[in-house]
């Protein structure tokens, strides 16, 4: 009787079939088609165990450690991996509250359910000893070593910088940073982030379910070795660095000092400054936005590099050098002063008394401003075949050549181009042809429109003591070997003045200090060559500027000193440069007077030492 | 007629082909899935892979057991052997043991043996016996009900067990019912119900509800609109539309929470990948990560570290597809269909209804476990707990279901004996 139904067995087998073939296509599906299986099922069994190599380290110029590691731990969360922890007490051991906790591991979560990121960073040694022992109760956590940085001794910290945690930015741009890595944020952390920095390994280890450590995947085929980061040697002193910056407490500015023949930075002081060692660990956000909230002080400020200021007197050097190698001045070239230049509207740019009329030694050395406006106007006007405008920008190639106007170049991230006026800017601001070399008389005292870096100040004086030529000042004189050159600054660059018209100047510059308007800041046994500057600003009271080199033969130092707001050039940054000048050659100062005056000085609150008498000596530039 | 010869003359080859390779993939992969660096001694009795390989041995004499018995045994003894493990069903809710929340063990030395495993069996004798009995028509109201309640009485025994894999099992012999003569109508509702409900679940009810008048509407429209067709129409109309209704309260209130999980689950409505859909994503991983050629003997990782729960029983299709992907979980599968209709032709060549009818609940049962079982790897399927033939670890399951092909083999081997 069933016969009859025989042919339901085509239904059944069709069937069996039809179930058969859609096991088959699904399997198609989730086996070929989609990526996604094979991804989870890494994220499941393969842990990315990142390798930090150590930082490289950073020495002085005289083999002292400067900045080195130290272990730090972070805590990791696997957020995935975290079951109903007992969150009270892992809150308590870290210090922070339930809602704390919670955000974090969202935020965790958000970034990857499966990947490691840092839930407490920088935990301290003695923590984490306490951490360690607890942390078996927490699924889902666990320590990672990393190294912080710090800093043998308090000072350089605009210079030296700062690491901290890669910003979203950089680690959306970069395929080497990830979110947590540290990377260099200012200074020479910054500039030289790729050879401190080293190179970070990878190794992959394979767990199961409980996560436990089941070997490495593939027999570590896949694993890289972190290779450490590269030692730098500052060209820094740190002694000088140090003197430097107890010089300017309490005073807002700056000194630079480079060593001429190498174009080695032998100290960067800005001030007011900080502690680098505030800006390290889990302190570093704190501090980091108290030091950020000084409007006053603006300590995180780098003034060596990134303020520009006039340069006053000390820029008639300048005109000194220009003057003779256009022609239009020779070493004896005497001006009168009749207490001040003309401008012819009725307006005088005054001047101090002195002899006169006075050559180019002499100018130099009592600072006339009558002769260098007229040195000035003569190199604007001194071809008639010319017009003011192709000599101005004839002018202005010296000066680009002498460093103004554009970044140096130096290895310290930040620096300012300060400002040589374009022949343009003047066309706009006076009109096409309408301004001549008397509406730009003040260029030609250093003040007016231009804007001169203190580096690049002391770069000027550098260039001066070498007779006309310079290395770009740079911090980092050797990269891994002690005794190598960094080759990024080998290249001499000419200041486009002949060596033969830079002695008269120097003649001049060592009269300043002997006979002139820096004669009280004479350092025994030594011929120091300088040049005072006030410059006048919109901010107050007058800059009191300084740039020096010295010895006068096979010089070792060249210096400027910026001391905001302070006066004459000769009454605060001079002694300044005198005592760096000192300590540098000689390893010590003799002159504790001097010393206790200039380091007592409070400018900022308008404080000094009783007189003493010592103002006398003061003379105006 | 010489007997000694004709035994394993006659037996058909293929199918103790089919079930010796079935049963060697199975130990491989269990070998594989609680495979241990440390322990992969091949005989460990402390491991899954020693104890099965024990089982296998069991089995294999089973089945030599199975094969000198007197096939007329069976037919003969059908409603006895029946009867036994009803008891034995009964007694075990009593006396069983409970394991994983089902208390349907009985402890026997070290091992639990599973009585339930067994009743899928004896089911299919007593089907096989009663529809092959004379004057037994499935059309008849009568012999439906009697049938319907063979396949019944079993199921609801073990579901008393808290056993609803083991029992849904049992309506697999429908497909027997329905080779006796039963309308398609009762496969077909098998099949359109569960859709039906799922469609419940995931849309509107009145859209669903419209859906179906518009259906009714077309059956309406191309009937001949006789009265008793137009009556049909509207009881299986009303009843569909009550059963969309219901379905909702039926997953709320009547299924117990993990249930409602697991349909929550297949339905993408539940994402939790923690809780309830752990298994079921751990599973799709593991063979998703196999890609075509699988990441070899021993080599799959969420496999070998323990990813994916239940891995050596109900799960055992994921080693297959982590570590022989996609060609080795293809050929695994094209091998049960292979089964299946070879068991259902090996079936239809039968000239006793007896061994013709046992043998299609044969195909039903295996089939029904694979498709169950496989599905539920491949997240097609709810989770339900219920082996892979011969594939899954576990004694019960293997000797049940040993016993349940042998019979049929050793029936087919006799069938020219018939006059």
């Amino acid at each position: 009787m069933e016969r009859l139904y025989s042919d339901r067995k085509y239904i059944i087998i069709v069937f069996f079939l039809v179930i058969g073939l859609l096991y088959i296509a699904r399997l198609f599906y989730v086996q070929i088609l989609v990526d996604k299986y094979i991804l989870s099922a890494n994220n499941n069994v393969l842990r990315y165990m990142t390798q930090y190599p150590a930082r490289g380290l950073v020495f002085d110029r005289k083999g002292k450690l400067l900045v080195y590691n130290e272990a730090a731990y972070d805590l990791m969360v696997i957020p995935r991996q975290v079951k109903s922890p007992d969150t009270a007490a892992l809150c308590e051991l870290i210090g922070i509250d339930r809602q704390e906790f919670t955000d974090r591991l969202k935020r965790a979560r958000n970034y990857s359910p499966y990947r490691p990121s840092i839930f407490e960073a920088q935990i301290t040694r003695e923590n984490y000893g306490f951490l360690e022992e607890k942390l078996f109760r927490f699924p889902g956590f666990f320590v990672q070593s990393r190294t912080l940085r710090k800093y043998t001794y308090p000072v350089a910290a605009h210079t030296l910088g700062y690491i901290g945690e890669a910003s979203p930015e950089v680690v959306a741009k970069s395929s080497y940073y990830r979110p947590g890595d540290y990377i260099g944020i200012s200074g020479i952390e910054k500039s030289y982030e790729e050879i401190l920095r080293g190179k970070k390994g990878m190794k992959i280890r394979v767990v199961d379910v409980f996560n436990r450590d089941k070997g490495s995947f593939q027999e570590g085929k896949y694993d890289t070795t972190s290779i450490a980061g590269t030692d730098l040697y500052a060209s820094l002193d740190a002694d000088l660095q140090a003197y430097g910056e107890m010089l300017m407490v309490n005073k807002k500015g700056s000194i630079v000092a480079i060593e001429p023949q190498t174009g080695e930075i032998l100290c960067i002081v800005s001030s007011p400054s900080y502690n680098p060692n505030l800006l390290v660990g889990n302190i570093r956000k704190k501090n980091y936005g108290m030091l950020l909230a000084d409007s006053v002080l603006v300590p995180l400020f780098n003034r060596a590099e990134m303020a520009s200021y006039p340069p006053g007197s000390t820029f008639k050097l300048v005109d000194a050098l220009v003057g003779q190698q256009e022609g239009v001045i020779t070493s004896d070239t005497r001006y009168a002063c009749g207490g001040g230049f003309s401008l012819g509207n009725g307006k005088v740019v005054a001047c101090h008394p002195h002899p006169s009329p006075l050559d180019l030694v002499g100018a130099i050395q009592v600072s006339c401003n009558t002769y260098f406006c007229r040195v000035f106007r003569a190199i604007i006007d001194k071809k008639s075949a010319l017009s003011v405008r192709q000599s101005f920008e004839g002018w202005r190639k010296y000066m680009l050549s002498f460093g103004f106007g554009r970044k140096l170049g130096i290895d310290l991230p930040g620096e300012l181009n300060g400002n040589i006026p374009t022949a343009a800017y003047y066309d706009k601001y006076h009109g096409r042809d309408r301004w001549k070399s008397m509406t730009i008389i003040s260029l030609g005292i250093g003040q007016g429109e231009i804007g001169i870096t203190p580096i690049q100040l002391a770069n000027m004086a550098a260039i001066i003591s070498n007779r006309g030529w310079f290395y770009t000042p740079h911090i980092v004189r050797a990269i891994g070997k002690r005794d190598s050159l960094n080759q990024a600054f080998v290249q001499k660059r000419a200041c486009g003045v002949d060596p033969k018209y830079f002695d008269v100047v120097i003649e001049g510059m060592a009269n300043v200090v002997t006979g002139g308007t820096a004669r009280a800041v004479q350092i025994d046994s030594v011929t120091m060559c300088g040049k005072t500057g006030t410059a006048q600003n919109p901010h107050g009271k007058n800059h009191s500027i300084f740039i020096a080199f010295a010895p006068r033969e096979n010089t070792k130092i060249a210096i400027s000193v910026v001391v905001e707001n302070a006066g004459f050039g000769a009454a605060w940054a001079a002694p300044i440069a005198s005592l760096m000048i000192e300590k540098y050659l000689k390893g010590k100062v003799t002159r504790k007077d001097l010393e206790e005056w200039m380091i007592r000085g409070d400018i900022i609150h308008g404080i000094t030492l009783p007189d003493a008498g010592r103002t006398e000596h003061i003379l105006q530039d | 007629m010489r007997e000694e010869r004709s035994i394993f003359y006659k037996i058909d080859w293929v199918l103790v082909g089919l079930y010796l390779a079935l049963v060697l993939i199975g130990w491989l992969n269990i070998y594989a899935a609680v495979y241990d660096e440390n322990y992969n001694h091949i005989i460990d009795l402390s491991q899954k892979y020693g104890k099965q390989m024990i089982f296998i041995v069991a089995a294999l004499l089973l089945a030599m057991g199975t094969l000198i018995i007197d096939p007329k045994f069976f037919s003969q003894f059908a409603y006895f052997i029946y009867g036994t493990f009803l008891i034995m069903l009964i007694l075990v809710i009593f006396g069983g043991r409970e394991i994983s929340g089902s208390k349907g063990w009985f402890a026997i030395g070290g091992f639990g043996v599973q009585p339930a495993e067994f009743a899928k069996m004896a089911t299919c004798l007593a089907l096989a016996k009663y529809l092959s009995t004379l004057d037994v028509d499935i059309r008849r109201f009568r012999t439906l009900i009697i049938a319907s309640v063979i396949i019944l009485a079993p199921a609801v025994i073990v579901l008393l067990q808290h056993d609803t894999g083991s029992a849904i099992v049992f309506f697999a012999l429908i497909i027997v019912l329905y080779r006796a003569g039963l309308t398609g109508f009762v496969p077909l509702a098998f099949i359109v119900l569960p859709v039906l409900g799922i469609l419940s679940l995931l849309l509107p009810k009145m859209i669903l509800a419209a859906i179906l008048l518009a259906v009714a509407g077309i059956f309406y429209l191309y009937s001949n609109r006789k009265i008793r067709v137009i009556i049909i129409i509207a009881v299986v109309f009303i009843g569909s539309v009550g059963f969309v209704f219901s379905v909702d309260y039926s997953v709320n209130n009547i299924l117990e929470p993990h249930q409602r999980n697991r349909i929550h689950v297949l339905l993408g409505q539940d994402t939790d990948l923690k809780g309830a859909g752990y298994n079921v994503n751990q599973s799709l991983i593991a063979i998703g990560s196999g890609k075509f050629f699988g990441k070899g003997f021993l080599q799959g990782t969420q496999t070998k570290y323990n990813f994916v729960p239940e891995q050596s029983t109900d799960f055992i299709f994921c080693t297959v597809g982590e570590e022989q992907g996609f060609l080795g979980s293809s050929l695994l599968v094209i091998l049960y269909t292979s089964l299946f209709v070879r068991v259902l032709l090996t079936a239809e060549r039968q000239r006793s209804r007896f061994s013709r009818f046992y043998g299609y609940g044969v195909a039903s049962i295996l089939f029904f476990h694979f498709a169950i079982n496989v599905g539920m790897t491949l997240g097609l399927v709810p989770v339900i707990g219920i082996p892979l033939p011969f594939v899954s670890y576990g004694g019960s399951s293997l000797w049940a279901f040993t016993l349940l092909l042998f019979i049929f083999i050793r029936q087919d081997s006799y069938r020219y004996d018939l006059i």
